[in-house]
């Protein structure tokens, strides 16, 4: 496994570095917040990305998708992190068309897989319960009755749960609440009787919901790969939303760290630029260590899903973990460091700010990583 | 792609023919082998196999061939390293001449220069030490005042040289020597090789915080220098200094990883499980297994960045003053935790109530320290980051 990329996605990457500088600014997620817009990313942006093949970069060929794989889509995030993009591109993109692909029947894959490719159809995977990530931690119940599946309970801070067409729930069919047995996942049109969806309101002006299931009654054909067995299959899709996210963690990281960089440059106190000061430097090429742990830890992840390496669990966790740490610290220097400038809202550093600990939250904070890696790897 | 599984079979063969059987156990410290004049071998097969790596360029694989290298490119260098791993094979030699000078020479050097030294560097003919810093001259290291005046046919050398590692070992030194004494620090200093069997050369060893040491200190006392042993232009030897000590900090960086640089090869999440005892096969004190994890973990992301920077092919760079900043705080930071972890008994000095292994660790706790001093501070190389890379201002 090389750290690099090939040829193909190193063209992937300046594609949407191009795409995000040119269509999406910083400003284009300022309007967005401003005008309140409900669902929190821009349809016409959604369109372009759909039209560019974003959409279906892990589906099969046959299903009219690129197969590109996670390096591809990890390196669009990346650059659609720089400018905090806001799109259903994780949701559906990652978590839906792998939920679908690999739990799903070959008659589910035909149905969605080439609705999510043309831009028809976006999605949301509804997993956790409580205050934090904890993917085995199912409450939610679906019961057999008669020849239709029941969903009751709830879930919390469903990434674009507020407007995807279809949700992924995550339910127990049997077991207990933390046994990776008995997890089954559904899926369910988002006007269906039973199906209460509310959008919350978060610090990165995001799109998340809460979702209420009362007996929320569903087909058989709701039912995604087979009964009970999908925890281990779910424990992989996380992953490589995990890996995902950890790209667009790392996008993040990367602008925050230069704009704040150039400020140093431009900044002048006491009659020099600021960034002469060794206290502020030191910190800056700390920094620069940091990030260039969390470059390879992203690309190592996203080789090893591609490669189906028994690597993945611990390089997934690693990523995140580091990809949360780093930006956990920049976020924090970059405010710090920007003066009384980067605590007003006229400025953009601090939407990195609230995006990064959002983004730290969801699948897991490093923490959650952390312990899992200490168990993966036997300590 | 398949001329490399071909060279794999052919590198294959001749380590199966050529590797004597007891340079594939573990290296024991007194069988590392750093070649020279007065090298003293207490197993004959490591002589045996320095000879025949050293003849076949391989103690240097990527040097090239017309110098006694081995002439491979990168991705052949890869395999023989694979190949030498995979038999568990120990180093045939550790050179500071490899490590550091050879590829100065290779730069710098004059076509003389390269015949002359070269071949005896790769077959551990000569070992060599670095003469660098002063006790007047550490992180300012171009304050440096050991002078070389110019005498004709040679240079007369007067001054003292600190933390010469192996002085008392090498044969040759490579030293910074101030050649314009008018003229800005910067741009008086030069690059001077300098045989260590001169008259008037003499080295004294330095005792450590660990205990014995291999640094010296070195004495020059009107030593005579032919000048056909100056690299490169006279007063503009700050340009080489500067690009070994690159090559020295990547050598040092790998310090980070478990197993490199100095320290006693202990595992820390071994020497905690022993120590701290076991709790369903964790390690039993929560707290630090979190401190070893965290720890553990930035070393997998660390290791991973200096193999992207192997594929990337990144030469010695201003990036490797990263590598030797975080690496030599990582293993300072391994061994506190390993120390923490054992406990009592990890504060040994001598044998009453301590084990080797015991006492090993304590004072490769204590060697730890000077890594990030030696080769630069930590705070040197952050200040290279902030300048070199990222650019800002002085």
């Amino acid at each position: 496994m090389k750290l690099i990329l090939t040829e193909e996605q190193q063209f992937l990457k300046d594609t949407a570095q191009s795409f995000a500088r040119d269509k999406t600014p910083v400003t284009h997620f300022r309007e967005l917040r401003d005008n309140k817009n409900s669902q929190c990313w821009d349809e016409s942006v959604w369109k372009e990305m759909v039209g560019l093949g974003w959409s279906g970069i892990l589906v099969p060929e046959q299903f009219g998708g690129s197969e590109f794989g996670m390096a591809g889509i990890s390196v669009i995030m990346q650059e659609l992190g720089k400018t905090l993009t806001p799109s259903p591109i994780l949701s559906t993109s990652v978590l839906g068309v792998s939920a679908i692909n690999m739990l799903g029947s070959d008659e589910q894959k035909e149905n969605y897989l080439p609705k999510i490719v043309a831009g028809e159809l976006t999605t949301a995977l509804a997993i956790d319960e409580g205050n934090h990530h904890d993917p085995f931690a199912i409450d939610a119940t679906a019961v057999l009755d008669g020849d239709k599946w029941v969903l009751n309970g709830k879930k919390v801070f469903v990434v674009d749960g507020a407007s995807a067409g279809s949700i992924l729930l995550v339910a127990r069919t049997s077991g207990k609440s933390g046994e990776s047995n008995g997890i089954s996942v559904f899926v369910a049109n988002k006007d269906s009787a039973g199906l209460d969806i509310t959008k919350i309101s978060t610090a990165d002006s995001r799109n998340y919901a809460n979702i209420e299931m009362s007996d929320l009654t569903l087909e058989q054909n709701a039912l995604l790969g087979e009964k009970d067995l999908a925890g281990e299959t779910l424990e992989k899709i996380l992953d490589l939303g995990r890996i995902a996210i950890s790209a667009e963690m790392l996008g993040n990281t990367e602008e925050a760290f230069e704009v704040t960089v150039n400020y140093l440059k431009e900044r002048k106190q006491f009659g020099v630029q600021i960034g002469s000061f060794q206290a502020l430097q030191h910190r800056a090429a700390k920094m620069f260590c940091e990030i260039e742990l969390t470059k390879s830890a992203v690309i190592a992840a996203m080789h090893a899903a591609d490669e189906n390496s028994n690597e993945l669990e611990r390089l997934s966790s690693l990523a995140k973990f580091q990809a949360g740490e780093t930006l956990h610290l920049v976020s924090n220097e970059a405010i710090q460091m920007h003066g009384g400038i980067g605590v007003t809202d006229e400025y953009d550093i601090g939407f990195y700010l609230k995006r990064a600990r959002v983004a730290e939250q969801i699948f897991g904070t490093s923490e959650f990583h952390q312990s899992r890696y200490a168990d993966i790897s036997g300590f | 792609m398949e001329h490399l599984e071909q060279f794999r079979q052919e590198v294959r063969d001749w380590l199966e023919e050529n590797c004597p059987p007891s340079m594939r156990t573990p290296l024991v410290p007194e069988e590392e082998v750093w070649g020279g004049r007065n090298a003293e071998y207490v197993n004959p097969e490591s002589k045996l196999w320095l000879e025949r790596m050293g003849e076949k360029g391989w103690t240097a694989p990527n040097l090239p061939k017309e110098y006694g290298g081995g002439g491979l490119d990168r991705d052949e260098t890869k395999v023989l390293h694979q190949e030498l791993f995979r038999i568990k094979a120990r180093p045939a030699l550790n050179s500071f001449g490899i490590w550091m000078l050879a590829p100065c020479i290779i730069e710098f050097g004059s076509e003389e220069q390269k015949r002359e030294h070269l071949p005896k560097i790769i077959k551990g003919e000569i070992r060599w030490c670095q003469g660098y810093s002063e006790p007047g001259s550490g992180s300012d290291l171009a304050s440096l005042s050991t002078k070389a005046e110019d005498m004709g046919d040679h240079y007369l050398v007067n001054g003292q040289k600190v933390w010469t590692s192996y002085a008392d070992k090498a044969d040759w030194i490579f030293a910074l020597v101030r050649t314009g004494p008018k003229e800005p620090k910067h741009n008086g200093i030069s690059f001077l090789l300098i045989d260590m069997a001169t008259e008037g050369v003499s080295t004294k060893s330095i005792t450590l915080i660990s205990g014995k040491s291999p640094f010296c200190e070195t004495f020059f006392d009107n030593v005579k220098a032919p000048k056909e042993n100056l690299v490169g232009v006279e007063n503009s030897g700050w340009t080489i200094a500067k690009k070994l000590l690159q090559h020295e900090r990547n050598f040092i960086s790998n310090f980070g990883l478990a197993g490199g640089g100095t320290g006693s090869g202990a595992d820390v999440v071994s020497i905690a499980k022993k120590y701290l005892g076991e709790a369903n096969g964790q390690i039993a004190n929560s707290a630090q297994r979190e401190n070893i994890t965290l720890h553990k973990m930035k070393e997998h992301a660390f290791g991973l960045t200096l193999q992207r920077s192997g594929d990337e092919g990144a030469k010695a760079s201003a990036a490797s003053s990263m590598f030797k900043y975080y690496g030599t705080e990582h293993n300072k930071d391994r061994y506190e935790l390993m120390i923490a972890a054992m406990g009592n008994k990890g504060l040994g000095w001598t044998n009453e109530g301590f084990s080797d292994d015991e006492q090993a660790i304590t004072k490769a706790w204590l060697r730890t320290k000077a890594n990030s001093i030696e080769g630069g501070t930590s705070e040197v190389q952050l200040n290279v980051i902030s300048r070199r890379v990222l650019d800002l201002p002085n």
